[in-house]
C-alpha cells in the first residue's frame, strides 16, 4: 500500500476547471481525518517482530510497513485500538492524546 | 440498401436500438411500451443483437442498472411508460447529473388516478426538470431514426446528457406504418463507437458519483445546463450527417409545416402533428393562411427558434395532452415564456385535449384553428369534452 499524501486543494477559479461529470481522478486527500481520536496506538519498535498482523487487521488501512516493522499514519488513524488487540506480543499500547 | 417493413412504432424503435448496438439493456415491461422490450429480448436471444439483457424487478432498478452499466462506459438502453417513469423518477437526475448518456424510450401514457393505460403526455412532462433531454417523435420512421440519433446526441462530447425519446402511447407505439430500416453498415457509419473518460477504469482510477457541497454544487449544475444549451448545435450537426448517410432529414429542434407566411399557427408535440398537417392543407386550399409547428425537443427548449418562427403570426395555439392542475398546460407555459424572452407579442392560446387517450379528431383541430381565427376571450380551451361543462 502507498501511504496517502495530503495535497493542497486549489479552488477552481474558472468554470472550465470543474469536471463535466461527477467523475475526477482518484487519490486526492485534502484533509486529515483523525480529529475525534482520544487515544492513539503507539508501537514499541524494539519489541515489534514485524508479523504484520496489525497491518492486516487495521480497518482503516493506516498501518504501513517500514524497515521490516510497522508505522502508523496518525493523520488518518481513528484510535479504534484493534491493532492493540491483535498484536500477539503486546508491542502496541494505547496512550492518551 | 436496407429494407422496408410494415411495423409498429414500438417495433421501429426496437429496430433503431438494434442498429445502435447498446452493450446493455435493462428494462421492465409496462403497457404500452412492452413490445419494444419484447422485441429487444428476442433480438438478444437470437443473437441479432449482441447485448446484455438485464431482467430487472422494477423501473427503479431498470434505471439504476442502466446507470451502473453506463458508469463502466457501456452504451445503455432502457424503456418505460407512465407509472414506470414516475417510479424511476428518483434515478433520473442521478443519470443526468452523472452525465451518463443513457437512451430511454418512453411510451407516453396517462398517470393515475383515475387509472388509465392510454396515451397522454402528463408522464414525461412531469419530468422536465430531471436534467434529461426530452424528444417527442411523430411517426414510426422518426421513432427508428431518433433511436439512432439520440445516441449520437447523448454521447457527443459537447453534450453527455441522457435522452428520453417519447412516443405517444398506442397512437404511435401500436399503429403500423411502412418504415425504412437502414443497414448495419449505414448505422455504423452514422454512429461512432462510444468512448468516454466518465467511467470506472482500472488503468485510470476515478472517483465517481461523488457528493459536492454548497461551495461547488452550483457550478456542476451550470455546466449541465450549458451542455443542454449546446444540444441545438449538435442536433443540427446530427441531422446533416443523418441526411448524408440515410437521405432523410427530420429538421432542427422544431419542424414547421407551411408556417413561412402563416397567420395562424398551431404548435404540436408528437403524433398529432400528422393530422394537423392534413387540416392545414384543407384550410390552405380554402385560402386561410395556417401552419403547424411541431416541437421536437421540449428540453432543451428551443425558445429562440419558436419565437422567431411565430413572430409574424396573428395568433398561435399550443395543442397539448397535458394539464398542470391549477395553472395551464406545461408546453403552453414554455411557449409563452419563449415569446416573452424574445420580445414577441402574439395572442397565444392553449388547447388541452387527448387526456387519458381521448381522441383528438380532425374536426377538433379544425375548431382549434377556428378559435385562433375568431379569437376567444378565454385563452385556455379544453377540446373534445364529451359533455357540457357546467361546473364553476
Amino acid at each position: 500500500m502507498i501511504k496517502p499524501e495530503l495535497t493542497d486543494y486549489k479552488r477552481p477559479e474558472k468554470l472550465s476547471e470543474y469536471p463535466q461529470a461527477t467523475c475526477y481522478k482518484a487519490g486526492h486527500l485534502v484533509t486529515k481525518n483523525s480529529g475525534w481520536r482520544s487515544k492513539r496506538p503507539v508501537v514499541n519498535t524494539d519489541k515489534c517482530v514485524g508479523c504484520f498482523r496489525c497491518y492486516m487487521y487495521c480497518p482503516d488501512g493506516v498501518i504501513f510497513k517500514k524497515d521490516g516493522k510497522v508505522d502508523i499514519d496518525y493523520d488518518f488513524c481513528k484510535g479504534c485500538g484493534i491493532c492493540v488487540k491483535t498484536c500477539p506480543i503486546t508491542a502496541i499500547q494505547m496512550e492518551d492524546e | 440498401m436496407g429494407e422496408r417493413k410494415f411495423i409498429s412504432g414500438n417495433d421501429a424503435f426496437a429496430e433503431g436500438i438494434r442498429l445502435a448496438k447498446p452493450n446493455v439493456i435493462s428494462a421492465y415491461p409496462i403497457t404500452p411500451q412492452t413490445i419494444v422490450v419484447e422485441r429487444l429480448s428476442e433480438m438478444v436471444e437470437d443473437r441479432s443483437l449482441k447485448s446484455e439483457f438485464i431482467h430487472v424487478e422494477s423501473e427503479h432498478s431498470a434505471m439504476s442498472a442502466a446507470i451502473g452499466a453506463a458508469s463502466v462506459g457501456a452504451r445503455t438502453f432502457t424503456a418505460t411508460s407512465s407509472q414506470g417513469l414516475l417510479y424511476m423518477a428518483e434515478c433520473l437526475p442521478y443519470a443526468a447529473g452523472g452525465r451518463f448518456p443513457i437512451v430511454m424510450m418512453n411510451a407516453n401514457r396517462s398517470t393515475a388516478l383515475p387509472w388509465n393505460i392510454y396515451g397522454d403526455q402528463r408522464d414525461s412532462l412531469s419530468q422536465l426538470d430531471s436534467g434529461w433531454i426530452q424528444m417527442y417523435v411523430e411517426d414510426a420512421q422518426e421513432s427508428l431514426d431518433m433511436a439512432l440519433m439520440s445516441y449520437y446526441i447523448a454521447e457527443h462530447t459537447d453534450v453527455m446528457v441522457p435522452v428520453m425519446v417519447n412516443l405517444d402511447g398506442f397512437v404511435l407505439t401500436h399503429t403500423y406504418e411502412a418504415v425504412d430500416i437502414p443497414t448495419q453498415s449505414q448505422a455504423d457509419e452514422f454512429l461512432p463507437t462510444y468512448v468516454t473518460d466518465n467511467k470506472m477504469d482500472l488503468d485510470n482510477p476515478v472517483n465517481m458519483g461523488f457528493s459536492v457541497g454548497p461551495a461547488d454544487n452550483e457550478e456542476f449544475h451550470l455546466l449541465h445546463h450549458k451542455a443542454m444549451l449546446r444540444v441545438k448545435d449538435v442536433v443540427k450537426e446530427a441531422d446533416e450527417r443523418f441526411k448524408q448517410i440515410f437521405g432523410r432529414s427530420h429538421g432542427t429542434m422544431t419542424q414547421g409545416y407551411r408556417i413561412e407566411d402563416a397567420e395562424y399557427i398551431l404548435i404540436t408535440l408528437g403524433s398529432i402533428t400528422g393530422i394537423a398537417r392534413e387540416v392545414v392543407d384543407e384550410l390552405r386550399d380554402r385560402g386561410v393562411k395556417v401552419g403547424v409547428l411541431k416541437i421536437r425537443f421540449v428540453r432543451p427548449f428551443p425558445h429562440e427558434e419558436i419565437a422567431a418562427l411565430v413572430k409574424g403570426a396573428k395568433a398561435i395555439g399550443t395543442l397539448e395532452k397535458d394539464i398542470s392542475f391549477g395553472y395551464e398546460g406545461t408546453v403552453y407555459t414554455n411557449v409563452n415564456s419563449a415569446l416573452i424572452r424574445n420580445g414577441v407579442l402574439v395572442p397565444s392560446y392553449n388547447f388541452i385535449g387527448g387526456l387519458g387517450g381521448r381522441d383528438i379528431s380532425y374536426e377538433d383541430i379544425k375548431e382549434c384553428f377556428g378559435t385562433l381565427i375568431k379569437g376567444n376571450e378565454e385563452k385556455e380551451v379544453w377540446i373534445g369534452l364529451g359533455v357540457v361543462d357546467d361546473v364553476r
